[in-house]
């Protein structure tokens, strides 16, 4: 499979980077060596074999069900939260006008 | 006295421990190596003053006879991708410039605990995606190597390329890593050095900033295997803030060090002799069988015959986590905000990632985006994970008739700055023997085996069982003894 410019473009615009004509252009060859690169994959018959979806075996864990229960990740930060905002207003994310 | 640059973390620690000089020297001195060595570009800042107060917290307790923890007095390098709070944290990226955590990574904090204190912030590979160190916003790193008779300036490796080569320069003692295909041990062996990535799941990813998080893993980069054995002791550890951290002891990997490996088996893979591998590198893996076999261990010729299929696999894995960890670069919580005039907030976020992401992590981000996207998840990113299994498979078969594998780290030596660039899959092929073990979350090192013929360093990497480190420390402890590799780059800079 390989893509065009259009579908660069496409693609681009679903991962929310803004591309030029000239970006898109150079783009298209790079993306097209790896995708025709991976293209081999197809060879190998994995018929039967489950996808990995964890690489070590490990359980899942649940923690205690108590409120703040580890005080690095727990609640009452605003202000820590809101320390590296590029527009922190009122103690909230300021973003630009989203409803008309 | 002797030069303090010029000690690893053990003879800093037990130095330090036997006050043969204090901690604040150590400091100092290293803090003064760094500051003489901008050329090299390894850090992306310095902090003398977050090294002097450990080193003092260090001396202190001493004075008062307090035990001083695994890494007492030792300033280390930290790779600019674990959150250190207040310290910019970048990412080597436009995207991060700027950003302060409020908040510690797990390792760094657990290196802060055992007694280590902090030269600066190294550089790497944008958001640990390069190969070179070429990918940084903050310039390229160079290798304080180079190739006999020239003096252009080489790579240190990548993504952990300011690690890598602050270490090898002499001016830390030693630095943290990350790995997630080949990251820690590839530039461990462009620059003769020792770097080890533990089984998935040792050292928490808490607070590290997420590449692919199923194989992204943090591990210790010095110049020495016990080094290496000590500082990873320090870092690892169960942490319930990482839902994939390994809820086991710590084993004292420092304290079982044995180079007799009477019994051990090691496994020489044969899909590993590929095309295009240099000479001298196939030279060093015969040689590293020999070393292993003066050593007490039985070799033993393995297959692990879906070898080529791990690198294009883990070239769709890792971009499709990838394009997934870094939605979160938005413009709105941290770091860069580029709000063109009149924009709204979708024009907000594309201006924002634009500006802010390098070209490597953009072509990665577009790969992820597509092979996850509707109509081509199936034929790209799950027949890439069922082929993760499958070459985790081969492990575990291989696992019948060896205890642990001997392989090259890399098919070749480092090459100069901006020689690769043309095209983005040559660049790839250097992490070709370092992926399979990433994809299967395997314990694996790179020591250094000895110089090509242009005086540069080449490394042989080790892979054990899952859980199993102290196997592969060693192993790469009998090739240290046997290699007695002690050159050190002549200085330049």
């Amino acid at each position: 499979m390989s893509v065009d410019k259009q579908t660069v473009a496409k693609i681009a615009s679903l991962a929310r980077i803004t591309m030029g004509e000239d970006e898109l252009e150079r783009m298209v060859p790079e993306l097209n060596g790896i995708l025709n690169w991976v293209e081999q994959l197809g060879e190998v018959d994995v018929s039967g074999v489950e996808p990995m979806s964890a690489v070590i075996p490990n359980t899942l864990r649940l923690r205690d069900d108590v409120v703040d229960a580890d005080p690095l990740t727990g609640g009452g930060k605003r202000d820590d939260v809101l320390a590296n905002a590029p527009a922190a207003e009122h103690g909230f994310f300021g973003v630009p006008k989203v409803i008309e | 006295m002797t030069d303090l640059t010029s000690l690893g973390v053990k003879a800093i620690r037990d130095g330090v421990a036997s006050g043969d000089f204090t901690a604040r020297e150590v400091a100092e001195s290293f803090n003064a190596a760094v500051a003489s060595a901008a050329e090299l570009n390894a850090f992306i800042v310095t902090t003398p003053d977050h090294a002097l107060a450990a080193a003092d917290a260090v001396d202190a307790k001493r004075a008062k006879g307090e035990a001083l923890g695994a890494m007492g007095g030792v300033p280390i390098g930290m790779k600019d991708l674990f959150a250190t709070h207040g310290v910019q944290t970048t990412a080597a990226s436009h995207i991060l410039e700027g950003f302060q955590p409020q908040y510690e990574s797990t390792v760094s904090r657990n290196l802060w605990s055992a007694g280590a204190g902090m030269l600066g912030k190294l550089n790497l590979d944008q958001f640990a995606m390069g190969s070179s160190n070429e990918t940084s916003y903050f310039g390229n790193v160079a290798s304080p190597w180079r190739r006999e008779g020239t003096n252009a300036a080489m790579s240190p490796g990548g993504s952990s390329g300011g690690s890598s080569s602050a270490v090898a320069a002499r001016i830390a003692p030693a630095a943290t890593g990350t790995d997630t295909g080949g990251s820690i041990r590839q530039p461990a062996a462009f620059t003769g050095i020792c770097g080890i990535k533990p089984t998935y799941g040792r050292c928490s990813r808490w607070g590290v900033v997420a590449f692919a998080s199923s194989l992204d893993q943090a591990g210790p980069m010095a110049r020495s295997v016990e080094d290496c054995a000590i500082m990873l002791g320090a870092m690892a550890g169960f942490d319930a803030k990482d839902a994939t951290s390994l809820k086991m002891d710590v084993p004292d990997w420092e304290g079982a060090l044995n180079a007799d490996l009477k019994g051990k088996r090691v496994g020489i893979p044969k899909e590993y002799r590929m095309d295009g591998t240099d000479e001298a590198i196939i030279a060093s893996w015969e040689q590293g069988k020999q070393w292993l076999k003066d050593a007490g261990a039985e070799i033993v010729d393995i297959s692990l015959p879906h070898t080529k299929y791990a690198l294009p696999a883990y070239y769709i894995i890792a971009p499709a986590e990838a394009s997934s960890n870094l939605a979160r670069y938005d413009g709105v919580r941290y770091g860069l905000r580029d709000l063109p005039e009149g924009a709204g907030l979708q024009d907000m976020y594309a201006a924002t990632r634009a500006e802010g992401f390098g070209d490597e992590v953009k072509r990665r981000i577009l790969i992820g985006t597509y092979v996850l996207s509707a109509g081509f998840y199936d034929a790209y990113y799950n027949q890439a994970q069922k082929i993760r299994t499958l070459v985790s498979q081969d492990f575990e078969k291989a696992w019948a008739d060896c205890d642990l594998i001997l392989a090259p780290t890399t098919p070749t030596a480092s090459f100069p700055l901006g020689s690769l660039n043309d095209d983005p899959l040559t660049m790839y092929l250097n992490d070709v023997f370092a992926v399979p073990a990433s994809l299967a979350g395997l314990p694996a090192m790179s020591v250094p085996a000895g110089l090509n013929p242009d005086g540069l360093p080449l490394g042989l990497q080790l892979v054990g069982k899952a859980f199993d480190e102290q196997s592969v420390l060693d192993a790469g402890l009998a090739i240290q003894q046997r290699a007695g590799f002690d050159h050190a780059p002549e200085r330049w800079w």
